[in-house]
């Protein structure tokens, strides 16, 4: 009953409270690149979570053999090798979007996200709660990712997953897309705004700031 | 006594200390020999599907720009059955090439001998360097060439652009254009993979009466026979249109080509 209650916590603590993109900015560039459409970014944030879920069960099985003079060199062997099997599957069955993904599916092997996993929680755990916390790590980015790309394509080109949901000004509806939204920056605006919100909601995620304000009315 | 059951060696193994050297350098060895035969398997085993993938993606574009060609199915008809020919050439004599045919070409563009690199004054494209052969497709009524498809390559904002090219039997109006590769900025550059901008370039002259090549993507909307309308936001890319297009219908692209095309040579 515990172990059950801490497996759930463990999944859904990356959700929102603990989530890797917002509240440990990790993983970003990726979030950038892949956001301009939702199915793009559905697709990225799957091939992620296989590739974390699979890399921390393996690694996990294997933690007590991995020399600790070369641990980060055997992790990232094992998770390269995942991405390029999940990027060959990719490029076989889902031709098309795999175009459009590009080169960022092979890059989720640089993703602080995956290596971040298997080294501070695969390495010190059993293999069912390692792929736990990483399945969540997963969906975390992956709600991430979704909600952004689902505003990138609402309002750059009035569709979302490829139909049209607001009629384009061009052919006589009323909408006129924002071409800002399909740009690389305003996924930033975007992130930073999600960022905020989700701070604003639960104060206990904004960081302590570096510097204290100067208190004027002191120097009075 | 040295104990070489294989079980026991992999019991002691296991029980070894990490920090051992042998360990270190066993674990290391082990892990990269799995990875890499499971990378190995899942390349070879998955190469076929992608393979037919690409092939079926080429054939589609082919197919929908020799759709979007008007009065192309009139011209099939007419024709008879499967009209279309596909045809290697060579690009310096723009004849048709003796020595390769459609199946061995890819085997003879892996060759670096049967690529030409371009002086840099010559390469409006960007490209670098031009294979000497090229796989065309040719749609005849009666004798003459009444519809030519040239595969082309260029250099854009992003990065390498395919497309395949249509020319009316006059060697002189564009009929159509397929952009097969881009990587250019979605939304902007990428537009070029539109079909209603791509729609625009049929009918479009090549060249003037005196000869002088023409064609451009406009700044803006076009504004003579030459043109095609621009991409706002997108310069870059719309200047590597016009130059991929300029470049392979100039003298170091298909020009020997038309030029033997155009004088019934074909």
């Amino acid at each position: 009953m515990a172990a059950s209650e801490s497996l759930w916590s463990t999944l859904t603590a990356p959700l929102i409270r603990q989530n890797p993109v917002m509240l440990q900015i990790l993983g970003i560039c990726s979030a950038l690149a892949v956001t301009t459409s939702l199915d793009t970014a559905l697709t990225m944030s799957a091939s992620l979570t296989v590739v974390v879920v699979m890399a921390a069960g393996v690694i996990s099985l294997i933690r007590r053999h991995i020399p600790n003079s070369i641990r980060l060199i055997v992790q990232i062997i094992i998770i390269a090798s995942m991405v390029i099997v999940t990027d060959q599957f990719l490029k076989a069955y889902f031709f098309e979007l795999s175009q459009r993904l590009s080169v960022f599916v092979s890059l989720i092997a640089t993703n602080c996200i995956v290596l971040g996993r298997t080294e501070s929680y695969a390495r010190n755990h059993r293999p069912l709660p390692s792929m736990v916390d990483a399945l969540g790590s997963g969906l975390g980015y992956g709600l991430v990712l979704t909600l952004i790309g689902a505003c990138r394509e609402l309002f750059g080109s009035g569709k979302l997953l490829g139909h049209q949901v607001l009629p384009l000004a061009e052919q006589g509806g009323w909408f006129t897309p924002l071409s800002l939204m399909l740009m690389a920056p305003s996924a930033f605006f975007l992130l930073g705004g999600l960022v905020w919100a989700v701070r604003s909601i639960w104060p206990e995620q904004a960081d302590a700031p570096d510097f204290p304000p100067h208190d004027l009315r002191e120097e009075r | 006594m040295a104990d070489l059951n294989p079980l026991s060696l992999w019991r002691r193994f296991i029980a070894t200390p990490n920090d051992n050297r042998a360990k270190t350098l066993f674990v290391a060895f082990l892990v990269s020999l799995i990875c890499a035969l499971l990378v190995t398997g899942a390349t070879v085993m998955l190469r076929p599907i992608q393979a037919q993938n690409r092939a079926a993606e080429q054939q589609a574009r082919l197919e929908a720009l020799i759709s979007a060609v008007p009065g192309i199915s009139d011209l099939i008809a007419e024709s008879g059955g499967d009209a279309l020919s596909t045809v290697v050439i060579d690009l310096d004599a723009g004849t048709a090439a003796a020595a390769v045919t459609p199946e061995t070409l890819e085997a003879a563009l892996s060759d670096q001998a049967n690529w030409t690199t371009l002086a840099a004054a010559d390469d409006t494209a960007g490209i670098g360097n031009r294979p000497n052969y090229a796989q065309i497709y040719l749609l005849r009524s009666g004798d003459a060439v009444s519809l030519a498809i040239l595969p082309v390559v260029g250099s854009g904002y992003g990065g390498r652009i395919q497309a395949l090219l249509a020319l009316r039997g006059d060697m002189q109006t564009l009929a159509g254009i397929a952009v097969t590769e881009q990587s250019e900025t979605p939304g902007l550059g990428a537009r070029i993979e539109e079909p209603q901008w791509q729609q625009g370039f049929a009918g479009k002259r090549l060249v003037d009466d005196t000869g002088a090549t023409r064609f451009a993507v406009a700044r803006g909307p076009a504004r003579t026979e030459y043109e095609v309308d621009g991409i706002t936001g997108a310069t870059r890319t719309s200047n590597a249109m016009t130059q991929m297009v300029r470049f392979w219908v100039g003298p170091k692209g298909y020009g020997p080509l038309i030029a033997a095309i155009r004088r019934g040579e074909f």
